[in-house]
Parts: structure tokens; sequence; C-alpha cells
């Protein structure tokens, strides 16, 4: 019997390890906590008009989806196609936040690859970001129409969890106004 | 070839140092100023994961060290600025996570560990001593044996 336990200890550091490997791509994005609570609060310059602020407020009512890009990030051209996409398949706004980017340099790249957002607000400054606990972009929230988070996605839309994306805002898309909270 | 990887990490190092070293902050006592050196060597990059705040040259690190200096100066406490980081990025932040019932076994395994490891050092010594005390009876148990039989 004894001489089984170097045998049992083994086994169970191949099984922690082998669940390690396994587990390597959920351990790499950091898991919210700000999903199940409200957006921080915020005032922002549209990127289109400096003299265009937006508030809480103004997104108030309705599901909306909250994509954080900038033209810097190479992550964000690849998603672009998705994210037109997705603008396409929700009736839920498409709300862009330009982040730590430069107003001519945020325009430029919209100019070149087309600007598929309802709004865009700009936070040159990344300050709004720190409050939604961004780390990275492109990271894409949904919102729902109490102004909650309840989705987030770290990194690209991709073809494989687009559909995941969607079905989030669906959900929120089916019930609307008039929430339990 | 090897000098030449050498030599990148050695300047790569050096980029890291002098980069890290570039932020001059003025604080208006020496107290404040232990307080935020303390503050972005516990709170972790959040881009770069293996990293402190302190050291990183990601910019969203600039930009966290910086909202750390700033909630210095506008007379925040250390724990309000740690619960300010906490509720953006989660208990990750933190190298010092708290104790709870998710982070039980990173809190008590090294204890367990170390427990299982002295209990199997106790057993493979008893056994040893009644083995050399099997084989030369006339041996008190503990005694040194160098050349004794295994």
């Amino acid at each position: 019997m004894s001489r089984l336990i170097p045998l049992l200890v083994f086994l169970a550091l191949l099984g922690v390890l082998l669940f390690g490997l396994a587990t390597t791509d959920r351990r790499k994005t950091i898991a919210s906590p700000l999903i199940g609570k409200p957006v921080p609060a915020f005032e922002l310059q549209s990127l289109d008009d400096p003299d265009r602020l937006y508030r809480n407020t103004d997104l108030a009512g309705r599901p909306f989806v909250l994509n954080v890009w900038a033209s810097w990030c190479p992550s964000c051209s690849v998603e672009h196609p998705w994210v037109r996409q997705l603008g396409a398949d929700i009736d839920a706004p498409l709300v862009g936040l330009n982040w730590k980017d430069r107003r001519e340099d945020a325009r430029n790249w919209l100019s070149s690859h087309g600007d598929v957002w309802d709004i865009q607000l700009h936070d040159p400054t990344g300050r709004f970001g720190i409050d939604l606990g961004v780390y990275g972009a492109p990271e894409t929230f949904v919102v729902d129409a109490q102004g909650i988070i309840r989705y987030k996605l770290v990194g690209p839309l991709t073809p494989d969890n687009y559909g995941e994306v969607l079905e989030q805002v669906r959900k929120l898309e089916n019930r609307p106004g008039t929430g339990a909270r | 070839m090897k000098a030449g990887i050498a030599l990148l990490l050695a300047l790569g190092a050096a980029w890291c140092v002098a980069q890290s070293a570039i932020e001059v902050r003025e604080f208006p006592d020496p107290v404040a100023e232990q307080r935020y050196r303390m503050l972005i060597r516990e709170l972790r990059c959040t881009v770069c994961q293996n990293e402190p705040l302190e050291s990183s040259n990601a910019p969203l690190a600039a930009d966290l060290r910086q909202q750390v200096y700033e909630q210095i100066l506008a007379g925040r406490s250390d724990q309000e600025i740690r619960e300010f980081m906490r509720e953006r990025y989660g208990d990750f932040v933190l190298y010092k996570p708290p104790l709870a019932t998710h982070t039980l076994v990173l809190w008590l395994g090294p204890g367990v560990l170390l427990l299982i490891g002295l209990w199997t050092a106790v057993v493979v010594i008893r056994r040893h001593r009644r083995l050399i005390g099997a084989t030369a009876p006339d041996t008190p148990a503990g005694q040194d044996r160098e050349s004794g039989p295994r």
C-alpha cells in the first residue's frame, strides 16, 4: 500500500497540471468585478464634436453595447468587420469608446476603416477606461436598459465568440425597459 | 549569438530601469512618497500580469501610477486606494489577495504541503531507524552510523 503513495502523489500532480493546461485561456483574462454593477458615471466628449457631451443619462433607458477601441490597436482592425456585423445584427445602439487616442488619429482611422458605431465617445486620457476596468483594447461591454453591465468581452470579436456576444445583446433586447431592477 | 542575446537583455533591463525612473514626482512629505512606493509595488500591472505597477512600462501602468499619485495627494488612505483598484480590476490587481473562501487554497496550500512534507519525513526517518535497529540490534536508535548497512 505504502508503495502506491508516490504513484498517487504523481497522479494527483499530473491531474493538477493537466487541469491548469486545460484552463489556460480562462486565466489569461481577468474576470471583471464590474459585471452586475452600473456603468461608472462619465461625461465624455463626442469624438466627432468636442462641444457635444455625453453622460450616462444620454444612454439610459435601453440596452447598448460599448466597444472600446483605439487607432493604435491592431486587434481593433482585426475585429472591425465583426463590430460592423454586430451593429447590423442588433437594435441596441453600438457605442464606441475611443480610448487613449488622439482625435485626429481616431478620425483618420475611422475614415479608412468605416465608422460603424452609432455614437463615438472620446476618452483621450483613459480616465473613464480605468473606471471601467479596461486593461487593453479592444474590449466590449453589454449594458442593459438600467445601465447595468451584463457582460464583458476582453479582446477582439472573432468568429468564435461573436455568437455569444450577439446572444447576450439579444437576451436584453427581448425584455426591454421595465426590468426587475 | 549568445553574447548578442545577453547584450539585448542587458539593454532591455537598463531601458526598464531608465523608464521607471523617468517619472519624477514631488511629494509633500517623505511619508507620502513611501506610501506611493509601497502601493505601486503591491499593485499588479493588469496588462503585463507578472509585473508590479512599479516596474511596468505599459502605458496603462503609467496611468495607474498616476492615479495612485493623485489619490495620495488628495489625501486618500492606502486602503481606499487599494479598494479603488480592486473595484475596477478585481482581486487580481492586488499582489496580496484577501483571505476568502476562493483564496483559501492559495493561503493554506503551502502550509498543508509543508505538513505533508514533515509527516513524510517523520515516517521515512522512523522507518529508517527501525531498519537500522533490526539489522544491528546492539546499536542504540538515533546514533550516527556512517558506514552502516542500509
